[in-house]
C-alpha cells in the first residue's frame, strides 16, 4: 500500500487506506500490465434534474439535482434517513420518481422500460443480496444468459472472468452461505460489473462487512473508479469519499445540503449542518 | 376373557384379513396411489398459478385467486366431491366415459390446489425481497426474477408442507367412492369396506388403515427428515480462520483492481 503518495492521507483520520491519487495509479495501469484482458470501461453520465421521491404521501427525497460526469465516481455521504439510498433506487427506478428526471447519457431513464434501463445500470447492495441456491459462478452468469441472451456456455465463461477479476477464481463454485461477507460482495460486484453497465450504484456496500474485509471491497471500487466507471456509492466510509471522490454530495433531510470535491466538503465545510456532521463522524 | 376374544374376532380376524390382501395390493393401493398422486400433481400446478396469482399486483388477478382459496378451503371434502363428480357426470361422460373416477380426480386436485396455493404463496412470500430487488436490478423481469429466483426458493422452503398435503389427499381419497366406483377402480376404503360386508366383521377395514399407515407414515418420517436436512444442513462445517487469510487472498488476486497493493 502505497500511502506516501496520497495528498489527502496524512489528514484522513479513517483505518482505511485507499489506493494512491488518480493520476498516478492511472499509469501504473498502464505501464505494468500483467493480464491483458483487464476491462476498461465506458461509463456514462448521469444527471437528476429536481429529482422527488415519495413513499406514500412522504416526499423522502426533495428537488435533488445532480449533475455526474462520465467515468467519475460521486460519493453520497449523510446521516441514515436522508434519502440518500432512496437516491440510488430512483436512479434505476427500483422506486419509481414521483417528479423530475433522470437523465442517463443524456437521455430520460423514465422514457425506457423499466428493465432495459436497469440492464445499463450495476447495483450492488449492502446485504449482498446473491442467490443462496446458486454458485458464484451461477449468480453472475444468471443475468448474461436470461437478460442478455448470451448462450449459457459464453455466459459461465465471461462469469468465471470476472470472478477473477475480483479475486475469486478458485471459490466459483462456493454458494454464497460458504463465502464471508467480503466475498460474496465482490461476487455481487462482479454480477453487476459483467452486465457492462455504463453506470454503477453502490448501497452502502461495505456497511455489512467484517472491518477487516472492508478495504478489499473499497479498494476494488476504488479500481473501477480508476478505470473508467461512472459510479455513484452510498457509504459512511469517510476515507473512502475524501480519497477516491471526484465529487462528495452531502444530504440531509431528503435534500441536497452541499456539493463539492472532497477538499471542498472535508476541510472547507460551508453549512452548519454538514459542519456538525463531520465534527461527530470524524 | 369374552371381549378381547370380540375384539380379537371384530378387528384381527386374521383369515379375513388375508382374504382381502390380494384385493387390497392390486386394486385398492393401486388406485389410491394412482388418485392420489394425479390430484397432487394437479393440485401443484393449479396451487402455484393460484399463487402468482394472488401475489400479483393487479388486483383482476388477486381477488379471484382469493375467492378459490376461500371456497375449495372452506368447503367439506365431501360436498366438493359430490358436487363436482356428480354436477359434471354428464360433461365427464362425453370426455372421459361413464367412469366417475377422472372427476374424482379432478374434485380432489381442486381442493388440494387451494391448499397448495396457499402453501406456495406463503413460501415466496417469505424469501428475502432483496433477492427480487437484486433480479430487478439486473434488468430481469418480473416473471424472469419469479421464475428464476424467487419461485423456487420459496418452493424449496415449503417442501415439508407439501408433503403434508399429499398426506392429506391420500385420506381424502377415499372420499372418491361416493362417486360410485366400478369393481376396478376401487381405492383402498372401498375394498376394505365391501369385503367388511361380506366377512362380517371390520378386519378388512383394519388391514386397509393399515396399508394408509404403510403410506402415510414413512412420508411422515420424510417431511421431518426435509425439514432438518433444510433446518440444519446449511454450512459446511469449517475449522475458525484468520481474517488475515482473506486480505491476502484479495491482495494477491489483482494488483490492477486492488490499487497498489504490490
Amino acid at each position: 500500500m502505497n500511502l506516501t503518495s496520497s495528498s489527502n492521507t496524512a489528514s484522513s483520520s479513517t483505518s482505511t487506506n485507499m489506493s494512491a491519487d488518480k493520476s498516478t495509479a492511472k499509469d501504473k495501469s498502464a505501464s505494468n500490465n500483467p493480464a491483458a484482458d483487464v476491462q476498461t470501461f465506458h461509463g456514462s453520465s448521469l444527471e437528476l434534474r429536481n429529482l422527488t421521491m415519495a413513499y406514500g404521501d412522504v416526499d423522502v427525497l426533495r428537488n435533488v439535482s445532480l449533475t455526474v460526469a462520465p467515468g467519475t465516481t460521486t460519493c453520497i455521504i449523510g446521516p441514515s434517513g436522508s434519502g440518500k439510498s432512496t437516491l440510488l433506487r430512483g436512479v434505476n427506478r427500483l422506486h419509481e420518481p414521483k417528479s423530475g428526471d433522470v437523465l442517463l447519457a443524456g437521455e430520460s431513464a423514465l422514457k425506457v422500460k423499466p428493465d432495459i434501463l436497469r440492464a445499463r445500470i450495476g447495483m450492488v447492495f449492502q446485504h449482498f443480496n446473491l442467490f443462496p441456491d446458486h454458485t458464484a459462478l451461477e449468480n453472475v452468469a444468471l443475468a448474461l444468459w436470461s437478460v442478455k441472451g448470451m448462450s449459457k456456455k459464453e455466459a459461465r465463461e465471461r462469469a468465471q472472468r470476472r470472478l477473477a477479476e475480483v479475486g475469486l477464481a478458485e471459490r466459483a463454485d462456493h454458494r454464497p452461505r460458504d463465502l464471508s461477507g467480503g466475498q460474496q460482495q465482490r461476487v455481487a460486484i462482479a454480477r453487476a460489473l459483467a452486465m457492462e453497465p455504463e453506470v454503477m450504484l453502490f448501497d452502502e456496500a461495505t456497511s455489512a462487512l467484517d472491518p477487516e474485509l472492508v478495504k478489499g471491497v473499497l479498494n476494488l471500487m476504488a479500481g473501477l473508479g480508476r478505470r473508467g466507471m461512472t459510479m455513484l456509492v452510498v457509504t459512511h466510509e469517510m476515507g473512502f469519499a475524501r480519497k477516491v471522490a471526484d465529487q462528495v454530495v452531502f444530504m440531509d433531510e431528503g435534500e441536497v445540503v452541499e456539493v463539492g470535491t472532497p477538499a471542498e466538503l472535508f476541510d472547507n465545510p460551508r453549512s452548519e449542518r454538514l459542519q456538525r456532521f463531520l465534527s461527530e463522524v470524524l | 376373557m369374552d371381549w378381547l376374544n370380540t375384539i380379537s374376532r371384530t378387528f384381527f380376524d386374521v383369515d379375513s384379513m388375508i382374504e382381502v390382501l390380494p384385493q387390497l395390493l392390486g386394486v385398492g393401493l393401486l388406485n389410491t396411489l394412482i388418485i392420489s398422486i394425479a390430484a397432487t400433481i394437479l393440485g401443484v400446478v393449479m396451487g402455484m398459478v393460484v399463487a402468482v396469482m394472488g401475489i400479483s399486483r393487479s388486483k383482476w388477478l388477486r381477488i379471484p385467486a382469493r375467492i378459490y382459496t376461500d371456497l375449495f378451503r372452506g368447503l367439506p371434502a365431501i360436498l366438493t366431491i359430490l358436487l363436482i363428480g356428480q354436477g359434471f357426470a354428464r360433461f365427464s361422460q362425453s370426455v372421459f366415459g361413464p367412469s366417475p373416477y377422472p372427476l374424482g380426480i379432478i374434485a380432489l386436485s381442486l381442493i388440494a390446489s387451494a391448499y397448495i396455493g396457499e402453501i406456495f404463496r406463503a413460501g415466496i412470500q417469505s424469501v428475502d425481497k432483496g433477492q427480487g430487488e437484486a433480479c430487478r436490478a439486473l434488468g430481469m423481469s418480473y416473471s424472469k426474477s419469479m421464475a428464476l429466483v424467487v419461485v423456487p426458493q420459496g418452493v424449496r422452503r415449503v417442501l415439508p408442507a407439501l408433503v403434508n398435503q399429499f398426506i392429506a389427499i391420500v385420506k381424502d381419497s377415499s372420499l372418491v367412492y361416493f362417486l360410485g366406483l366400478l369393481v376396478s377402480e376401487r381405492e383402498l376404503f372401498r375394498v376394505g369396506q365391501d369385503a367388511a360386508v361380506l366377512s362380517g366383521n371390520l378386519s378388512p377395514l383394519v388391514m386397509a388403515g393399515i396399508f394408509y399407515l404403510v403410506i402415510t407414515v414413512p412420508l411422515t418420517h420424510l417431511v421431518n427428515y426435509f425439514d432438518n436436512k433444510f433446518r440444519t444442513g446449511r454450512r459446511r462445517p469449517a475449522a475458525p480462520t484468520s481474517g488475515l487469510k482473506e486480505v491476502k487472498e484479495l491482495d494477491a488476486a489483482s494488483p490492477l483492481i486492488t490499487g497498489s497493493n504490490t
